[in-house]
């Protein structure tokens, strides 16, 4: 079914350029960044299942991300687990987490849900940064052999890169899968309208704590590899409250409820932060930018740029989703 | 034979305020049920009850023979008791397509994407929106959106449609064709339950009436029988003399 829509051979296509480009010429600066890229596709993606197909903003979704990598960090290194199998465990936990945490606040709507998002990363972060077995507020460090399971730490580099591409892919196909479904369909009905939606036959209730924790289970996966790639995790880093916000910026920016708009607000944003960050005249303006940016967005823009591009072709619709 | 839907005893307390107080009555099979009352009468009140969104105090609902009281409007939607809104309520940046299909994709029948939209397709020709299938709801005039939400809610394939006042705020064209189209729905074998202030369409359409008044089941009866019940005159006119009162003040 899903291979017969175009958009999924042009995911594909994508996630291909990623892996050859940097390949060509073993060129290390452009992985770099284009891992960022990856991370950023991947927390918007799973971001614009909640905000952009259900209508619930999550401020917090960071949470997920930094939790995957502190749970896959643990497995992988204090329990000597293969790389994937505890990114793989992480992301089911963190799902769990996420069930558990959607049960208690998914009954709020709206601003309520909102800040409650804000309250689960506040409250996540804080017991993070007092749980001893993680190392408290110093965090973990990753020792330098670890990286001899993946054959030395050059190659160690280049197979968490491929993964975290791997897991990008995954993550627009999950949305385009989404996009498509009866369940998809059902988490539309709830954005326009939640009692219209119940009263239609959609169980509210169900859609909206499935959707949560599935939004939860990649970012936490692709956690653990970047944080296994980076070597060391710290609650500062792993929760940082800018780049939640970031991934909102990121799919207004793109155009939130597209499975393009989110890919592509990352990718341009994350370019044009990097820019400003490492440029010196402009390196503590990127906020002030970003928030500049949302603005005229959301004045002038709605819809972001899909939406834009979707007016000007509208049959574009079908294709590039 | 016993009735589709029979509502014993239904009461509903907000605060101080008892909006619906003690309601009995029944819906037979194949059946149109009118359902009015003056303004604040609680008949939405009562369709909310009958399908789940609101919890009744006391009473029970018992829908094809089965306590359906208390649970919540999606399974009801699942048991085939469908509803239209009084204030609509469009999935707006959904096509027409779309929001009839999520009727259809839930509904009793819980039919899979592919079958559900062959269903809705059927359905919007039928309340005659077929050719704006792939509009925008929120392209859609006033009159479009209540027959939107009733395609949406005849894709869910029910047994018994609940039409919270369709004809409000149509113009008389609109309200003819709406007449017959609520025919159709009962030929095909739906039943229907309605809420309408329009007194003309309401007592051409409905086999029987339920007349309620501040939460009170006033009177129910054949349509001729409850306009002239002195109960119901007075709560829509003040006080059942009046006619009589009028008349002789005229007459002096």
């Amino acid at each position: 079914m899903i291979l017969r829509r175009p958009f999924f051979w042009i995911i594909l296509a994508i996630a291909a350029l990623f892996i050859y480009l940097p390949l060509h010429g073993n060129n290390v600066s452009l992985r770099e960044d284009l891992i960022l890229v990856a991370i950023a596709i991947i927390l918007a993606s799973n971001l614009n299942l909640m905000i952009g197909y259900t209508g619930y903003v999550n401020f917090g979704h960071i949470v997920f991300y930094g939790l995957g990598g502190y749970v896959g960090l643990y497995l992988a290194t204090v329990r000597g687990l293969n790389l994937v199998a505890a990114a793989l465990i992480a992301g089911v936990v963190v799902s769990l987490c996420a069930f558990l945490f959607g049960l208690a606040i998914l009954r709020l709507r709206g601003a309520y849900f909102a800040l409650a998002t804000i309250g689960i990363l506040q409250a996540v972060q804080s017991f993070v940064s007092n749980f001893d077995p993680w190392g408290r507020s110093t965090g973990m460090y990753l020792s330098f052999e670890s990286y001899q399971s993946l054959g030395g730490a050059m190659h160690a580099l280049w197979v968490t890169y491929y993964l975290i591409i791997g897991v990008m892919a995954l993550s627009m196909i999950l949305s385009l899968a989404v996009k498509n479904s009866k369940f998809g369909l059902g988490l539309f009905a709830i954005r326009e309208d939640e009692d219209a939606a119940v009263v239609l036959g959609v169980n509210a209730t169900v859609y909206k704590s499935i959707v949560y924790s599935v939004s939860a289970f990649l970012p936490a996966v692709a956690g653990t590899f970047m944080f296994y790639k980076n070597g060391m995790i710290d609650p500062s880093i792993a929760f940082e409250y800018m780049l939640s916000l970031e991934g909102i910026v990121m799919l207004m920016l793109g155009g939130q409820g597209a499975v393009m708009g989110a890919a592509l607000g990352a990718g341009l944003y994350e370019k044009l932060r990097s820019y400003l960050l490492t440029s010196p005249k402009l390196s503590d303006f990127h906020l002030v930018i970003a928030g500049g940016l949302l603005l005229l967005v959301v004045l002038f823009a709605p819809g972001g740029l899909m939406g834009w591009f979707y007016r000007l072709l509208p049959r574009a619709r079908e294709v590039v989703e | 034979m016993s009735a589709l839907l029979e509502v014993s005893g239904v009461s509903k307390r907000f605060g101080g305020l008892l909006a619906v107080s003690d309601v009995t009555f029944n819906l037979d099979e194949g059946e149109i049920l009118g359902l009015i009352g003056p303004n604040g009468a609680g008949k939405t009140t009562l369709f909310n009850i009958v399908n789940g969104v609101y919890k009744p105090d006391g009473g029970t609902i018992r829908f094809q023979g089965r306590n359906i009281t208390g649970i919540s409007p999606d399974k009801v939607v699942h048991r085939g008791m469908a509803r239209t809104h009084q204030i609509v309520k469009p999935l707006n940046d959904l096509t027409l397509l779309d929001n009839v299909t999520v009727g259809a994709c839930f509904g009793r029948e819980y039919l899979d994407l592919k079958g559900a939209r062959a269903v809705a397709l059927e359905v919007l020709q039928q309340v005659g929106l077929g050719k704006r299938a792939h509009m925008l709801a929120r392209s859609l005039t006033i009159a479009g959106k209540k027959r939107l939400e009733v395609a949406r809610a005849l894709a869910a394939k029910p047994k018994l449609l609940l039409l919270d006042e369709v004809l409000a705020g149509l113009n008389p064209s609109e309200v003819g064709q709406m007449i017959d189209l609520v025919r159709k729905i009962r030929d095909g074998g739906v039943s229907v339950f309605m809420i309408e202030h329009l007194m003309q369409a309401i007592m051409s359409l409905s086999d029987r009436i339920v007349v309620l008044n501040l939460g009170r089941k006033l009177a129910e009866g054949p349509p001729d029988e409850v306009v002239h019940n002195s109960d119901v005159v007075e709560a829509y006119l003040g006080f059942p003399d009046i006619v009589d009162k009028l008349t002789r003040t005229a007459q002096a």
